[in-house]
């Protein structure tokens, strides 16, 4: 089993079409139901449903405010290799740009760990580019080792693995895995991909499958918005979730909404995507899947971020530098530019203000030995 | 009637039957607030938010010392993971009650009764006060019974949903049933709901999100511990029978009252 073929299904339907077709009364039909299918979550995806955007609002609020509360997960990456084998167009970190080129040494890796653990944060995410002979899983494993004793929760986004690599791992200690589709267009994806392993679109989208296989207890994906329109990728994103929750009930899957926000310079989105449209996404998916962990990313600035807490977030990311060694020496290159450079302090200050409790941890390495 | 009723459970003499809990708080310095207010004595704590290195972060700087701790199990999918949790809790320093969740739905976040009596066997032989979470089935109650359960904790509704007493019939079975003392677990979202529980008869309630989520959880606090403590005396007094048949002022039977009828 696999989403492929409900994904690729996905890719020959007239989305565009049928989002159009919804009308207001509709989506206020489905937001008056007490569960919503398939249908529903379209209809709420529509242009039409921006009408009912306040009650999309309020709902989401409700429900994440029954599962989750007023908490935020806090987390921050660590880069520790920007070499990368693969062509995607929208990446600072993509092979032919010529940037610097480096990868953490074991002592490195522990001067970043205690760089971020001095700010209180427990939840890491670790990531490479896709060089598995410069940063393959024994380099990660060693990594793991390092960060483990200082972090309870380790998860990766790096390049996608055959389930028993992502086995040795999860032995290591790491618990969650994250990866994008980027897009859910086979057509799309194959032109932003021009090569690289990265390539094979079937074998990215069945990644945080065959992460669940393993037992990684967090599968985080996610659509980088911006690419193509957003309503199609949102409702594929929110089936792959769903497909993955429905197989794989043990684990907690996470949806981020990574945008691509239009500057000087670089790629351009194609189909750039406004704050109304992405709380329009983010409600939507609250409320067809009210047990899905959503993350929000320093992509977003300072402001909207605040503003968008009380709608679906659940994790945020914190005191974040998107360079290789970026937590414990400043200057260095970046994958994407962020627009919320708030140290965890700040944040912490701030979410506090806002009636949120920001969880720095959120898990306990259980090991079971009998 | 508060000092003359007390609730036994695990060595300890418990006033209150309210038991709350520490998760979904907006601010956890809200927590001692809400043990005041509510009079609850029994509060849980997820383990795998305990960050004892954490400072002002770890949860359990905020509970009162006069509580008694009940850590659980949460994020434990088998029965191996919630031993392995509970012997994390006491190592820590938690004691040794246990509240034991097994869950690997995180769909509907429903308790896996088998595993749960697996767990609930080893942790009962290590000396724990282990008080199980489950789906209100008779079966599962007397497996955790046997397995040396302190009392049977049925979810009255999904955790985190307050939908209330849902499982309501089957609940009352298990009152009816158990020897062991029945708290009323997740799905309370209002204290008259919770007033219900024990005027059906449990023993206590254990309610967290729809304190913590409140508006004002230091005022839901203390509604719920009003709402527990009187539905508590209302069972203790003994509520009047409850007829579904209006009285007729015509009897059907009243002419056998009537003279002349054969005796």
């Amino acid at each position: 089993m696999s989403f492929l073929a409900k994904a690729l299904d996905l890719s020959r339907q007239p989305l565009e079409e049928r989002f159009r077709a919804v009308t207001t009364n509709e989506a206020q039909k489905v937001l008056g139901g007490e569960t919503i299918d398939e249908k529903g979550f379209e209809a709420l995806l529509s242009p039409a449903a921006d009408a009912c955007l306040e009650s999309m609002a309020r709902r989401a609020h409700e429900l994440t405010l029954r599962r989750f509360g007023r908490t935020i997960s806090l987390f921050t990456p660590l880069y520790v290799s920007n070499h990368c084998a693969n062509h995607c167009r929208y990446c600072g970190f993509a092979a032919p740009n010529a940037i610097p080129r480096a990868r953490l040494n074991l002592d490195e890796v522990q001067a970043e760990g205690r760089a971020i653990a001095a700010t209180g944060l427990k939840h890491l995410l670790l990531l490479t580019g896709e060089a598995p002979r410069q940063a393959g899983v024994d380099y990660l494993e060693d990594c793991v080792r390092v960060l483990r004793p200082m972090f309870p929760s380790i998860s990766l986004e790096v390049f996608p693995m055959d389930v028993e690599d992502y086995r040795r791992l999860v032995r290591t200690g790491v618990d969650g895995l994250t990866v994008f589709q980027e897009t859910y267009d086979p057509k799309l994806y194959a032109q932003l991909h021009p090569a690289g392993p990265k390539r094979d679109y079937a074998f990215r989208l069945d990644t945080p499958q065959r992460g669940a296989e393993a037992g990684m207890r967090v599968v985080n994906i996610g659509a980088l918005l911006g690419l193509s329109d957003w309503r199609k990728e949102i409702f594929a994103t929110g089936l792959h979730a769903a497909w993955l929750q429905k197989r794989y009930p043990g684990v907690d899957v996470a949806v981020s909404l990574p945008r691509m926000r239009p500057h000087a310079g670089a790629f351009q989105p194609a189909r750039p995507v406004s704050d109304r449209e992405l709380v329009q996404a983010m409600t939507a998916l609250r409320i067809f899947l009210p047990r899905l962990s959503i993350t929000i990313s320093t992509r977003e600035t300072p402001e909207f971020r605040d503003n968008i807490l009380p709608l679906g977030v659940t994790r945020m990311s914190a005191g974040v530098s998107t360079a290789v060694g970026g937590h414990a020496k400043a200057g260095q290159t970046g994958q994407f530019e962020i627009s919320d450079s708030r140290s965890v302090a700040e944040m912490t200050a701030k979410l506090q203000s806002l009636g949120y409790q920001p969880v720095f941890k959120d898990w306990e390495p259980i090991e079971v030995c009998a | 009637m508060e000092h003359s009723d007390i609730f036994e459970i695990g060595g300890k003499r418990l006033t209150s039957r309210l038991f709350t809990g520490t998760g979904k708080y907006g601010n956890d310095s809200l927590i001692p607030e809400v043990c005041k207010s509510s009079g609850s004595e029994v509060i849980t704590v997820a383990l795998r938010r305990v960050d004892l290195d954490g400072g002002s972060n770890n949860v359990m700087r905020h509970i009162p010392g006069h509580m008694t701790l009940l850590p659980n199990t949460s994020g434990a999918r088998t029965a191996g993971e919630a031993v392995r949790i509970a012997r994390l809790a006491r190592a820590m320093g938690c004691g040794d009650w246990i509240k034991i969740e097994v869950i690997s739905d995180n769909r509907h976040l429903l308790p896996d009764g088998y595993e749960t009596a697996r767990a609930t066997e080893i942790l009962a032989k290590e000396g724990f006060v282990v008080l199980p979470y489950m789906n209100p089935d008779l079966y599962v109650a007397r497996s955790l019974a046997d397995a040396g359960a302190a009392a049977i904790m049925p979810l009255g509704a999904p955790i985190g949903t307050n939908r209330g007493l849902r499982t309501e019939e089957m609940i009352r079975i298990l009152i009816e049933e158990m020897d062991l003392p029945i708290i009323v677990d997740a799905g309370i979202g209002t204290p008259s709901q919770a007033c219900q529980a024990m005027e059906m008869g449990a023993a206590a309630c254990l309610v967290n999100t729809a304190i913590a989520t409140a508006s004002d959880p230091v005022g839901m606090g203390r509604a719920f511990g009003r709402a527990v403590a009187a539905g508590r005396e209302a069972w203790l007094s003994g509520t009047g029978p409850v007829s579904t048949l209006a009285r007729a002022s015509s009897p059907l039977t009243g002419f056998l009252d009537q003279p002349g009828v054969a005796s």
